[in-house]
């Protein structure tokens, strides 16, 4: 495995400050979807802090989904630097971008992406038997409320009990960020809240550094900031006073 | 505690288990082969070995006309030879109650006391005979089991012109007849023809060999070797030169005894197929591997990159699949290696009823089953390696977002301006197979091979038919043959000639010799021919009559090869029979031989080059098939007629011999044609259908019917395998090539003939399997789930 590259020289005009987790800067980004150059993002700066709740608001297409990516270490910049703490996310290699993804980081996706062959106690255990730390999986199902439904599988999870287990998998390791790609994206309000009480318990108990994405602004008044995306641009950024409870949100 | 991602891989395996069956199914056939094919020669070899062992086979072999017992002295003192064994034997002609044609036997001699020196008899039941005892024999098992004799049965033989009634007291078995065929035979034959063993002093005395041998073996000293090149060359050069005076005919070493040979070339056999069946199932496997893996991981996308999210590796991911692949592959190597042994053992049990072994020691070295495994697991990884480095390759993120719409371009025929012609779906066809060209060309190799191998199946038949069409149709076409002890004037044709019954008779010298030309060199019979003869005819690659020029030897086109001559060489010839002279004669034309390794020339001109009068060494008969039973019966009463050789039980002979040995692989061979091309088309359209189930719902979705959405599939399918038959036909052409050039022996050639018959139904088969697997999948094309479609994502 490959050790990250530390961050020796940190941008002189903008003074860090010590709880920032993620700090990105000039973050650019273009692929090719079949024969189709698309430009994703067109240069990012920002500065993400421990234990804060971030939404990242955004159309589709705004680039928020390549964010999360570059930041979850699944994708590289095509120019820019993201640094995670001193290392330079941007320099590691394949190697220390897996280490990195193993001990760092939970993702939770908006198609739940569980293993239909493995119950939900196993879609878990597949992250736990590879972290560092973890919690046990039954006690991860707990924390999502589904210590009752440890033995199902996929097929017979609704939902959002589908996107809790993801949660669960996700946490388990206790990672140090959070990262999750609409996760509510493919269910109804009611569950939705669900789901975001769970993410927003995660966060206020374990102190998880949470970046949540959605294009539904309903959804912005629980964070802590607000980061909106356009065009692959940081259109706005925009503190909240108070968090809102998931319940009391309207869609 | 199983780990989770392992689960995932058992609940997989289990989810797949009818593809997973079949693929390991195609692997056990191969293992199967392999093993079964290798532990019988193992087996074959070491049997053999440990029969020639224990029952001390010679090295060297020798016949003579008579020499006192006191030359025996002389020949132990040669340098590198170790034991020496004198004996009688004489060529018989037997009597069988209630078997009407002839039977010829060796009569051999035992020792007078004590077991013999070299070629020790293993009986099977019953005792040794007494030595002075005229009247008590052991006969071969294989005689008394096609006759149904047993021990106090009688029967009677023509022994030096007496006919003597003789007792069977034992049954018994020989190392030097482990391949029991008749001299001049091509494949045994057990109910005429077989061996019998009788007391040296009785023996002796019938034949005037008091105090004498006409037949001499030994066995040469340790480090002496049994090769050519070797010290046996030089004892039999030694040995030659003393029979030489008492009309030796010329020593041999053990590879040229006649059964030791026939038993090497069938495991020459054995080891060919041993490589390329094996060879060509496991190509298959790797195929179908390559297509089910890759599918896997295509629809695993989404979880490889969940997997990869999560922090699993490169490595972890490719591992994963790997063990999947492995335990495909693990369930095919235990079947294989299970039903390996069994046909293993079928297979030498087989081969103990068809030659004359007393026992079979089954071999199963670890080496083979660790050659099997070895592989199958290599063929198996390599044939999955693209796909399960692709999935370890893949970039989470990209694996995170839908596959992007895979690059379609006109193919070739549009941009050469012809899409006028073609329909929309005849558009996606063909686009679809230009986009993938390298599956397209795996599908259709996968096609092909099956059509290939199922051309060996209808080859081998039609071969021998050609062979047995040519050789005893066109080239040997005497009813009878009947040999003569020794040489004799042609004038005794005509008591032959005369024999009512017998149409035509024709005399044929023949007189053992050595061939040499350059440092090669072959021992075979010069055969002495009428030029016009119309009972033995040699013909030319175009299979026309050769008329025998005056002078010069017409040699069989193998032998030319072995000797690498052309005609207007010059061969040296020495004789091997009389003044065992040696002459040189010009090489005057090549004829086409399937059995044996044949050397002619015109009667005449052999008995010139003898330096004797018209003489004959036997006759070859056209007799009329209802009188057939008489000539045998007058030509038994002739003492001086040692044997006879029958046309309709040598066809027969020979097509029991091939029966067992070659068409036994047609059936394999046809059968594994039918599974391999079932196989590969249903797989690679099964495939096809999940992968395009999507694109062929919304198709049905926007208002295309179940017939046109099957055109799109069905078409590619018919297409390929168009493409695919041609290419099989040729495929199949030199796999037959292949197999006729590796089966090749101075015993027999098979003719590499193809006719229509043979192409016709290799495609026919594969059409139909084509036409199965497209019902199939025209059945699973009517449960298209529409709805389904509309609502996943993508």
């Amino acid at each position: 495995m490959e050790p990250l590259h530390s961050a020796t020289h940190p941008t002189p005009h903008r003074p860090r400050r010590p709880d920032v987790v993620f700090h990105i800067e000039g973050v650019t980004k273009v692929y090719r979807m079949g024969e189709v150059r698309v430009h994703a993002l067109r240069g990012v700066d920002l500065d993400l802090y421990r234990g804060e709740l971030c939404v990242l608001l955004g159309a589709s297409g705004s680039g928020k989904s390549t964010l999360l990516n570059i930041l979850g270490g699944l994708d590289t910049p095509t120019a820019g630097r993201v640094l995670y703490g001193d290392q330079d996310l941007t320099a590691a290699g394949e190697g220390a971008l897996t280490a990195y993804r193993r001990h760092h980081v939970g993702f939770v996706f908006q198609f739940y992406n569980l293993i239909p062959s493995l119950t939900a106690r196993e879609n878990v255990a597949v992250v736990t038997e590879i972290a560092r730390d973890p919690m046990r999986p039954e006690d991860a199902l707990g924390l999502v409320g589904l210590g009752e439904r440890l033995d199902h599988f996929p097929a017979q999870l609704s939902g959002g009990e589908q996107q809790r287990v993801a949660i669960a998998r996700a946490v388990a390791k206790q990672p140090q960020v959070l990262l999750c790609d609409e996760p509510t994206g493919a269910l109804d309000s009611k569950t939705g809240v669900v789901v975001l009480e769970v993410l927003e318990r995660v966060n206020r108990e374990l102190g998880t550094t949470t970046v949540v994405i959605t294009h539904n602004a309903g959804i912005a008044a629980m964070a802590d900031r607000v980061v909106s995306l356009a065009d692959g641009r940081i259109a706005d950024v925009h503190a909240n006073a108070e968090r809102v409870a998931p319940r009391e949100l309207s869609w | 505690m199983i780990r989770a991602i392992d689960r995932k891989l058992l609940r997989e395996l289990r989810a797949m288990r009818m593809q997973a069956l079949a693929i390991a199914l195609v692997i056990v056939s191969g293992v199967a082969i392999f093993i079964m094919s290798l532990s019988t020669l193992d087996s074959l070899y070491e049997t053999r070995e440990r029969y020639y062992r224990s029952h001390h086979f010679a090295d060297v072999f020798a016949s003579l006309k008579r020499a006192p017992e006191s030359l025996a002295w002389r020949i132990r003192r040669i340098p590198g030879v170790d034991k020496v064994q004198t004996r009688v034997v004489a060529y018989v002609s037997l009597d069988i109650p209630d078997f009407a044609e002839p039977v010829s036997a060796h009569l051999i001699s035992l020792p007078e006391a004590g077991p013999s020196l070299l070629n020790r008899v293993f009986l099977t039941s019953g005792r040794m005979p007494e030595a002075d005892r005229d009247d008590e024999v052991l006969i071969s098992a294989e005689l008394a089991a096609a006759h149904g004799l047993g021990l106090g049965d009688g029967l009677r033989a023509t022994i030096n012109g007496r006919r003597e009634r003789l007792t069977i007291v034992g049954l018994a078995m020989s190392p030097e007849y482990i391949y029991q065929i008749a001299p001049g035979a091509m494949f045994p034959d057990y109910a005429r023809y077989g061996v019998l063993w009788m007391g040296r002093e009785a023996l002796a005395v019938a034949y005037d060999m008091d105090s004498a041998f006409n037949n001499v073996t030994l066995t040469l000293a340790p480090g002496a070797g049994t090769g050519t090149g070797t010290g046996a060359e030089n004892v039999i050069d030694r040995l030659d030169t003393l029979l030489a005076p008492y009309g030796g005919t010329g020593a041999y070493a053990r590879e040229h005894q006649l059964s030791h040979r026939f038993l090497s070339e069938e495991l020459k056999q054995q080891q060919t197929i041993a490589t390329v069946f094996p060879l060509i199932f496991f190509g298959v496997a790797a195929f179908l591997l390559n297509v089910v893996a890759s599918r896997l991981i295509g629809l695993q996308r989404e979880q490889i990159a969940s997997l990869k999210a999560f922090g699993y590796s490169n490595v972890d991911v490719g591992v994963h699949y790997a063990k999947l692949v492995l335990a495909i592959v693990l369930l095919g190597i235990l079947g294989g290696i299970g039903l390996g042994v069994l046909l293993g053992h079928g297979m030498s049990g087989l081969y103990r009823e068809f030659y004359s072994f007393p026992f079979m020691d089954y071999v199963l070295r670890p080496r083979v089953i660790a050659a099997a495994a070895a592989v199958s697991i290599a063929v198996a990884l390599l044939g999955t390696l693209h796909a399960v480095r692709g999935a370890a390759r893949l970039p989470p993120a990209q694996a995170m977002r839908p596959e992007p719409p895979p690059v379609y371009r006109a193919t070739l025929v549009e941009r050469l301006g012809l899409q006028r012609w073609l329909s929309q779906p005849t558009r996606m066809i063909l686009r679809h197979i230009e986009r993938r060209p390298l599956k397209s060309l795996l599908t259709t190799l996968g096609i092909a091979m099956a059509c290939g191998i199922m051309m060996i199946g209808g080859f081998q038949r039609g071969a021998i038919d050609h062979m047995v069409g040519v050789q005893f149709g066109m080239s040997q076409r005497a009813d009878l043959t009947a040999t003569y002890t020794e040489p004799t004037s042609g004038r005794s044709l005509y008591s032959l000639q005369s024999l009512p019954g017998v149409t035509l008779a024709e005399g044929f010298r023949s007189v053992p010799v050595r061939l040499r030309f350059g440092h090669r060199g072959y021992r075979t019979t010069l055969e002495g021919l009428d030029p016009h003869g119309r009972l033995m005819r040699l013909l030319d690659k175009e299979l026309a009559p050769i008329v025998l020029p005056p002078e010069g030897v017409v040699l069989s086109d193998y032998l030319a090869e072995l000797l690498q001559v052309r005609p207007g060489d010059r061969l040296v010839i020495d004789v091997l029979e009389g003044d065992r002279r040696t002459v040189q004669v010009a090489v005057a034309a090549i004829a086409e031989q399937y059995l044996g390794v044949g050397a002619y020339m015109r009667r005449s001109a052999l008995n010139r080059l003898l330096r004797e009068g018209d003489a004959i060494s036997g006759a070859h008969l056209a007799v009329d098939s209802p009188r057939r039973g008489a000539v045998y019966a007058e030509l038994k009463e002739m003492p001086r007629i040692a044997g006879i050789i029958e046309q309709t039980s040598a066809i027969r002979a020979f097509y029991d011999t091939l029966a067992q040995s070659v068409l036994f692989f047609t059936l394999i061979a046809t059968l594994l044609g039918a599974t391999i091309s079932f196989g590969v088309v249903y797989n690679s359209m099964r495939i096809a259908l999940s992968e395009r189930s999507r694109e062929l719902a919304s198709l049905r979705v926007l208002g295309f019917e179940r017939g046109e959405i099957a055109y799109i599939l069905l078409g590619e399918l018919a297409l390929l395998t168009l493409a695919a038959i041609p290419l099989g036909l040729a495929i199949g052409y030199g796999l037959c090539a292949y197999l006729a050039a590796a089966f090749e022996s101075d015993l027999y050639r098979i003719a590499l003939v193809l006719d229509r018959g043979v192409y016709a139904w290799a495609a026919l088969v594969v059409i139909l399997s084509a036409l199965a697997s497209g019902l199939m999948i025209w059945r699973q094309l009517g449960r298209l789930d529409m709805v389904a479609v509309l609502k996943s994502k993508e």
